[in-house]
């Protein structure tokens, strides 16, 4: 067992966990707690896969934009002087069972599919590969998620005060 | 001992989801559902990004994160918006008691 196998096992049992509590808390602020966990363990899995660039974004705009913005959301809408932050649930079994028979079903389709991996060989950092793409293969794309977050920043402006 | 390979992101990623899934059907507070959206999105990611390194697919496995990334940012901000709405209108976000559309 090698160092970069004990490191992927913590990593996947804190978002694991992490993501466990998350579905399973009552107290919706304790969930967006171990939400932030999560995320980081999810960053740490993409510093083991070798996308450094990819961990740092993950970390800025999940850690500190979507999961600020999930709080304020739930600041927002509770009346946290009168009524308790908590979070009812609907039919857990029949969802519980569900979900178990799905995750069985993906992860024997995972383990059964013989899949093509290559040889991997020590990688350095991705941001230059990735600059180079953004601006020449995926330029449309880049542009268009310009366009796109300028609306979506618009819209949100615009909805939240009307 | 197996050595980590492909297959354990997988997994992990599929755990993942199906926790997202859950969490996304249960919880009757919207921003829990989103909070499930976001898992979800995640695993996708993890798949994207253990695919790009473990197949021959240059740096495009990546990009794509990247892509699900900013249109998880921009989802959480509308999404936001339209819940701080609700809230005003109905006084309670959870969905299973906005149900005015029916009948």
């Amino acid at each position: 067992m090698t160092v970069y196998d004990i490191i992927f096992y913590l990593f996947a049992l804190i978002t694991v966990g992490s993501a466990f509590f998350v579905v399973t808390l009552r107290n919706i602020l304790h969930s967006a707690f171990f939400l932030l966990f999560a995320l980081f363990g999810i960053a740490g899995l993409y510093v083991l896969l070798s996308a450094d660039f990819i961990a740092v974004v993950q970390l800025v705009v999940y850690v500190g934009g979507i999961l600020v913005v999930l709080i304020f959301g739930v600041m927002l809408t509770n009346k946290i002087t009168h009524v308790q932050i908590k979070s009812g649930t609907l039919q857990i079994i029949p969802a519980a069972i569900g979900t178990l028979v799905l995750g069985f079903a993906l992860i024997k389709i995972f383990l059964t599919t013989n899949w093509k991996t290559v040889q991997l060989s020590a990688e350095s950092s991705s941001v230059q590969g990735l600059g180079i793409l953004l601006v020449n293969q995926y330029s449309v794309v880049f542009e268009l998620l310009g366009i796109l977050l300028l609306i979506a920043l618009i819209g949100a402006a615009s909805m939240a005060r009307r | 001992m197996i050595h980590i390979g492909l297959i354990h992101y997988l997994i992990v990623s599929s755990i993942l989801f199906c926790l997202g899934i859950f969490g996304v059907i249960t919880r009757k507070n919207a921003i829990m559902v989103l909070m499930g959206i976001e898992l979800i999105l995640n695993s996708a990611n993890i798949n994207f990004v253990a695919f790009a390194r473990y197949g021959n697919f240059g740096n495009s496995g990546q990009l794509t994160a990247l892509f699900v990334i900013i249109l998880a940012a921009a989802e959480a901000a509308i999404a936001m918006a339209i819940v701080l709405n609700i809230y005003k209108m109905f006084s309670t976000i959870n969905v299973d008691e906005i149900d005015t559309l029916k009948d």
